[in-house]
């Protein structure tokens, strides 16, 4: 049963990638402006000859159809073409970024389960008390905090404070030095991510806290964690571990504020400045790693409901 | 008593003397550390407009001449010798022949020769078997009709006509020598020069890292040990990261006269200039398009500008008010504050304002009927913001205008379809020099004048300016072209920004030029007082 099941899934995830590499295909050629309009405009020039003899030798005067079966052509045998700004292979450019932003990710997700879960847990059972309050207070502030904000105003409390700050300026070397300048920014991160896994978690216990089961626990004489933390949160955990699921996928691609401000050259911020330069064979790739991930991300957590979840069955 | 105290304060005195000789002493040693505001599109100083190119770039090239890094006003009288050791013009000023410096070494081992210059030229000229991708500068050798080799040590320039000029594109930081056996692409992402530092590396988004030339001709030089650019593209974490003494100088004229004022308040300390970068902010009008084919509508348009309005919202007041070229003092060629306001849109606001109104009352608008238009011009701050300012001051005059901020990447080319009535936009100058900023900007033809201005018999007076060898008596031309531009509304010239650059009290020797945003970055006897 399982098995079928996962074959259906692995295609279905097949079927999504195709889909998006066929949208981010087009739509990087939807908008206005390719690397030779910008290569020249940096110049400050306009020459459509000498602009027009850069696009055949990129390929760019080809038909898009063309263009899309050499790049997934290129895909399948390991080659994702050459960067068009820094000329060098777009495997090289990408793959270095890849564990800055899973680092950034990673803890920035682990500071939201560890902060996120618990305090969720506490605001439910203790619901309309000052401590709930207090505890709902900062999950909001969490959430209308812009990150943009929020950053900075670490950036300057450290300056006014420490005489120093956490950016990115020289690769970490070592444990420490790496857990020293990922932690501040996957803290501001993850305050966000916190705040909402315990607004989920919250609202998912008092649900499960009415629920008759909980009552007949009680009933029984089973101690406050026994019920709270055996019966209730394994069963409202479930739409949490989605959320955090989507927050992963979310994180690996979407930190370019956080990278921004804390100077961090991770994937998010190396994608924006792609797309600025147009720059498709970087841009191609790494959404289509970020899809991978996402989309994988999403099948781990299809089947992490079973484990939670033994009424959860898989069937093809 | 006496006698101990002059003693006492005789040994301190000389003690102080020693401790500020010895302070003065350059020493060597130390990785100068700057945040640079972006990645550049590369290395390649010749293929690029920005400086945010020739600023990581210019110390691994040597030019043939350079303007003297230590004097802020880039002129003819501050050019001195680079790879060349003199220079001289034959009797006709059609040649310009160098003698140049011999055992000098390419980073990778080979020898400079003459050959290399010619190489350099015929590149940049499109005479060369190589090509560059591209070649912005392309028309300032427009006269070079070839460049020719007298065995290793001597090359000459043959114009077509005297062209003073020459000697001052020569000296800019926009005209480095390349090495003939260096292909042009690979000079992109990994460039060779003479130059006191030798390029390790450029990781995008990242840094820019550049290390001591050990055999750099110029014998204990640099003091530096490297140089590594931190790209920083967001200005307030740059700005943290120079207070927290991440950085230990500022990106060159990235910061804002309220960012000057911010850093001042953290850092006391922290060294900061605020300059002219010859930039100007400018105003392009579809000549093309009706009604804007009107010139009466062009000089209604130029008399209802306040600059002093824009420079003070925009600028906080740090900007001057100019023709084409720079204004004085910091400008060589600019025209003069008793000419300026002889120019319609110069002098009273109040009274220009007024003839403007009548202008367009006669051109049959009116408050009730005001003439509609966009504005178009790049949708970044620099450009925006100006943009906004300027549509208000068009309101004075019957025009109701509204913004069209327009994607950057797509400006150039929406510009080269005259796709627009009305736009803003910035025009750097690499060199203050008439030759670079007429023929770029205004010739009939040129791939930067963006208007297609086209007056035959101003172009007339750009050649006998170009040609002209008398310094005072080209002045004079310059004034009356630049004057006449400005009347003709070509390119109505908003204001010309200064902006400022701040470093650690510790980085010696930094001299920022006051003409120019390209020429000053050689960095070859910068050191650091640690």
């Amino acid at each position: 049963m399982l098995g079928s099941y996962l074959i259906r899934r692995f295609f279905l995830m097949l079927l999504t990638l195709f889909g998006i590499s066929v949208l981010v295909f087009t739509m990087l050629r939807v908008v206005p402006g390719n690397i030779a309009d910008i290569l020249f405009d940096a110049a400050g020039m306009i020459d459509t000859a000498e602009k027009g003899k850069l696009e055949k030798e990129l390929g760019l005067d080809r038909p898009i159809a063309v263009q899309y079966a050499q790049w997934i052509g290129g895909l399948a045998h390991g080659d994702l073409g050459y960067s068009y700004v820094s000329e060098k292979p777009a495997l090289d450019e990408i793959l270095p970024r890849i564990p800055i932003t899973a680092k950034l990710a990673g803890l920035a997700l682990l500071f939201s389960i560890l902060f996120g879960v618990p305090l969720g847990v506490v605001s439910a059972v203790k619901q309309n008390s000052g401590l709930d309050y207090v505890l709902r207070v900062i999950s909001l502030s969490g959430l209308s905090m812009p990150a943009f904000w929020l950053g900075l105003l670490i950036l300057m409390v450290f300056v006014k404070y420490f005489g120093t700050i956490p950016i990115y300026t020289d690769p970490p070397q070592g444990f420490w030095s790496s857990l020293w300048l990922y932690s501040v920014p996957a803290a501001a991160v993850g305050f966000r991510s916190s705040a909402l896994v315990m607004r989920l978690t919250r609202s998912s216990m008092l649900e499960v806290l009415r629920q008759d089961y909980i009552r007949t626990a009680r009933a029984k004489g089973a101690s406050d964690s026994n019920v709270n933390y055996h019966h209730a949160l394994r069963n409202a955990v479930l739409p949490v571990v989605t959320v955090i699921g989507i927050e992963a996928a979310f994180l690996m691609g979407g930190l370019i504020v956080t990278e921004t401000v804390f100077n961090i050259p991770g994937v998010a911020r190396f994608l924006v400045e792609a797309i600025r330069w147009r720059d498709y064979p970087i841009v191609q790739n790494l959404v289509m790693f970020i899809a991978v991930v996402a989309v994988s991300i999403n099948f781990l957590v299809d089947l992490l409901y079973a484990v939670l979840d033994p009424r959860i069955k898989y069937s093809g | 008593m006496g006698t101990k105290f002059v003693a006492l304060a005789t040994a301190i005195l000389a003690s102080l003397m020693i401790f500020a000789a010895q302070a003065a002493e350059p020493k060597h040693g130390g990785i100068l550390k700057v945040y640079h505001r972006e990645t550049p599109p590369s290395l390649s100083i010749h293929e690029e407009a920005t400086f945010s190119v020739n600023a990581p770039a210019m110390g691994i090239f040597n030019n043939l001449v350079e303007y003297d890094q230590h004097k802020p006003q880039n002129s003819i009288d501050t050019i001195v010798p680079d790879l060349a050791t003199s220079w001289a013009w034959s009797k006709d000023a059609t040649e310009l022949t160098f003698k140049l410096r011999q055992g000098v070494k390419w980073h990778d081992g080979v020898a400079f020769t003459s050959k290399d210059v010619k190489c350099t030229f015929d590149l940049l000229r499109g005479t060369a078997q190589d090509k560059f991708r591209k070649d912005p500068r392309k028309g300032w050798y427009a006269f070079v009709t070839d460049v020719s080799v007298k065995g290793d040590d001597e090359v000459t320039f043959h114009l077509a006509r005297p062209q003073p000029s020459l000697l001052a594109m020569l000296a800019s930081g926009y005209t480095p020598i390349y090495p003939c056996h260096v292909p042009a692409a690979q000079m992109r992402t990994h460039p060779i020069g003479t130059g006191p530092f030798k390029f390790v590396e450029m990781k995008q988004n990242e840094s820019i890292k550049l290390e001591k030339n050990p055999d750099y001709w110029k014998k204990g030089l640099p003091y530096l040990d490297g140089i590594e650019y931190t790209i920083i593209k967001n200005r307030a974490t740059a700005v943290l990261a120079f207070v927290a003494g991440k950085v230990d100088m500022t990106f060159p004229t990235e910061m804002t006269a309220a960012l000057v004022k911010d850093i001042k308040a953290q850092d006391p300390k922290a060294v900061c200039e605020i300059t002219p970068i010859n930039v100007s902010t400018n105003l392009i009008v579809n000549l093309d398009s009706p009604p804007f084919n009107n010139p009466e509508l062009r000089t209604a348009m130029a008399l209802s500008l306040d600059r002093k309005s824009l420079i003070d919202i925009i600028l906080q007041g740090q900007g001057d008010q100019g023709g084409s070229l720079l204004p004085p003092p910091e400008g060589v060629w600019g025209l003069p504050p008793d000419i300026l306001k002889t120019i319609p849109g110069y002098g009273d606001v109040k009274k220009d304002r007024e003839q403007a109104r009548a202008i367009m009352t006669k051109l049959g608008y009116s408050a009730d009927k005001p003439l509609k238009i966009k504005v178009a011009t790049r949708n970044l701050a620099t450009y925006r913001d100006p943009a906004a300012v300027l549509i208000d001051q068009f309101k004075s005059i019957y025009i109701d205008a509204e913004l069209d901020p327009v994607e950057s990447s797509a400006w150039f080319a929406k510009v080269a379809r005259k796709d627009y009535q009305v736009g803003l936009n910035l025009t750097g100058n690499g060199i203050d020099d008439p030759d670079q900023a007429f023929y770029e900007n205004y010739s009939c033809g040129s791939e930067r004048n963006y208007t297609h201005y086209c007056n035959k018999d101003l172009e007339k007076l750009f050649d006998q300016q170009s040609a002209e060898t008398d310094l005072a008596k080209r002045k004079k031309l310059v004034w009356e072209i630049d004057k006449k531009i400005q009347e003709d509304g070509a390119r109505p010239i908003l204001f010309h920004a200064r902006t400022g650059m701040c470093w650690k009290p510790y980085v010696k020797n930094m001299t920022v030029m006051s003409n120019s945003a390209y020429n000053g970055y050689r960095y070859e006897d910068i050191w650091l007082d640690k």
